[in-house]
């Protein structure tokens, strides 16, 4: 376990990791660009003439039209899986609760979808990203409904309810994309995979407020979630008003899902390894966990994206399949620990 | 703390019925019966765990007009078994219980409650070890710590002494014994009738919900009620130095 000295450095350690990944990221592509050119666009920008510009023909277009919104999307997306995942997992009190896994997520990607095949748009950009949160939501209380008895969640009763809901969720879709001409077909199916292709600095401007948000309250819970994880009983005992708690902890929840589902679809998992390595690392206490499990998010989709848009020339994997190939066995490992330590399924 | 008239219904079936208990500052009450026989549930109730109807006064103040964070500075609860979802480490779950005073003057008592508890139990060795890799009789006192570094006026404790061996027993008991000479208010289930002698003020004898018999246990203590509650015949002796009622089951 670290001290508390090194649990700042943690996050100050994954702050720069981020930012690294970020400026990398950002120079890798068809128009390659190097890393000192990209900080040195970024200065220009803030007005500070400082470091070379980008030297490639259309580099500073490559730069802030295409890659700089794709990259400022992937840490949205990452630091909202990462920080829901934590989240989740203190408010179930159950290290395998995580969007995806539990179905929040296509519960979301339905919302989405459902805006996408109506043609709805009475609230502009921002009308795909309230669906993905109103299908979140109404996901969460109907997981969080079915899957606690006695003030904890069962491993078997989480992950088979989360079983029902990805296929309740995968049918809904399935009837959504037989009811839609083929461009609705094309765009669920992009959900379904996962991918950060559409960012745009408008996907940025509506997903951006809803993760901060998200990540606000998150941080805000982080010392009541460690009672939580006492028990419904004794957390309330300490003061705890466990009732709003989960019902804010919820909203939050379905909140950071629909940032990181609205504009890039499904991407798994990320939300389960995430807080899994840094529990391992700084230890359970959500005051750290919640940040760094946000930081880590954030690295964890940037340089998946990297590797998603430049493994093969001119062609791009979708990143939700690539996090799902990592990912699965991940969890695989994870169940078998777990039921390892409970001795059962318990 | 004063209730009265208190009933609780678990699944339809009433587990307690119109009980009566109150406990002074400075006071040990004993809960004592046989299983099933409501001890936990009303503790439950008193703590505002399970819906009651009848009254439940703390500090002269009805029990549902408190927020559970006044509530929380008022009294601290043991639950009957210590769970923990995230491993924790027992330092980290002793301090929880200061949970309630954070943002107030009394938090600048955190480190000395914290350590004076830990010490009080015997648990400050193992302050950096993770909850679950500790024996259930450790993880008791380790819960029994977290209650304490609360300081609050009203404890209630729900068996704190079951998976405790006799010199932890002991240690346990005498804790909070000087707890309620610093005035503190005690409310303790107890399984170990012996024990609930030589440390309650009073105790009190539940059965099927109801109370039997309420008083110093050497006056409640006698071998007919003992014998008719727990339907199995019970020897009282007086202990021979101390005099203190010693309740055997009568044995072939």
């Amino acid at each position: 376990m670290l001290t508390a000295y090194k649990k700042m450095g943690l996050i100050g350690f994954l702050i720069v990791g981020l930012a690294a990944v970020c400026v990398l990221a950002a120079g890798r592509g068809q128009v390659p660009i190097s890393p000192s050119e990209v900080a040195g666009s970024l200065l220009h920008r803030l007005g500070l003439g400082i470091g070379p510009l980008p030297s490639a023909v259309q580099g500073e277009n490559a730069l802030w039209l295409v890659r700089f919104p794709r990259v400022v999307l992937a840490v949205i997306v990452g630091a909202s899986l990462g920080c829901a995942g934590a989240l989740m997992q203190g408010v179930f009190g159950n290290p395998l609760a995580e969007p995806g896994v539990v179905g929040v997520s296509s519960g979301a990607a339905v919302g989405a979808a459902a805006a996408i095949v109506s043609g709805i748009t009475v609230l502009g950009s921002w009308t795909t990203a309230a669906a993905a949160f109103a299908g979140g939501v109404v996901t969460t209380f109907i997981v969080y409904a079915m899957s606690r008895a006695g003030g904890r969640t069962e491993v078997v009763t989480l992950v088979l309810t989360g079983v029902a809901v990805n296929a309740t969720a995968g049918a809904l879709l399935g009837l959504l994309m037989f009811l839609t001409d083929d461009d609705g077909v094309r765009a669920i199916a992009f959900w379904q995979l996962g991918s950060l292709a559409q960012a745009t600095w408008s996907a940025v401007a509506v997903a951006g407020p809803c993760a901060l948000a998200g990540l606000a309250v998150a941080v805000a819970l982080s010392r009541r979630l460690d009672l939580l994880a006492l028990g419904e009983r004794p957390a309330r005992h300490l003061g705890v008003d466990t009732e709003r708690l989960r019902i804010i902890a919820i909203v939050a929840t379905a909140l950071l899902t629909a940032s990181a589902v609205a504009f890039t679809g499904i991407i798994s998992f990320v939300g389960l390894i995430v807080p899994h390595l840094i529990r391992m690392i700084a230890g359970p206490g959500h005051r750290v966990l919640v940040p760094a499990s946000a930081l880590g998010g954030a690295v964890v989709v940037v340089t998946g994206d990297l590797i998603a848009r430049t493994a093969i020339d001119y062609q791009e994997l979708p990143l939700g399949v690539l996090t799902a190939v990592v990912g699965g066995p991940a969890f695989f490992w994870l169940l078998r620990r777990t039921r390892a330590r409970a001795g059962g399924w318990g | 703390m004063k209730a009265t008239g208190v009933s609780v219904s678990l699944g339809g079936r009433t587990v307690v019925s119109s009980v009566d208990l109150h406990v002074s500052p400075g006071e040990v009450v004993a809960l004592v019966g046989p299983n099933g026989a409501g001890k936990s549930s009303l503790l439950a109730a008193v703590s505002g765990d399970l819906p009651s109807s009848g009254e439940v006064m703390v500090d002269e103040r009805p029990l549902d007009s408190y927020k559970p964070i006044e509530l929380a500075r008022l009294r601290a609860v043991l639950p009957q078994k210590a769970a923990l979802s995230f491993p924790f480490t027992v330092g980290e779950v002793v301090r929880m219980g200061r949970a309630p005073w954070s943002g107030r003057p009394e938090a600048a008592e955190d480190e000395d409650a914290v350590a004076e508890a830990m010490e009080l139990t015997e648990t400050t060795g193992f302050a950096a070890r993770p909850f679950p890799a500790l024996s259930g009789g450790e993880q008791a006192r380790v819960a029994l710590a977290r209650v304490l570094a609360q300081r609050t006026p009203l404890l209630l404790l729900d068996e704190p002494t079951a998976a405790l061996d006799l010199r932890h027993q002991e240690l346990v008991l005498s804790v909070t014994r000087a707890r309620a000479a610093s005035g503190t208010a005690v409310i303790v289930v107890l399984h170990d009738l012996s024990l609930a002698a030589a440390y309650a003020d009073r105790a009190c004898v539940l059965a099927a919900g109801r109370v039997r018999s309420e008083g110093p246990p050497s006056s409640v203590f006698t071998p007919e009620l003992l014998s008719e509650v727990y339907q199995h015949d019970v020897e009282v002796l007086p202990h021979p130095r101390t005099g203190t009622p010693l309740v055997v089951p009568r044995r072939p």
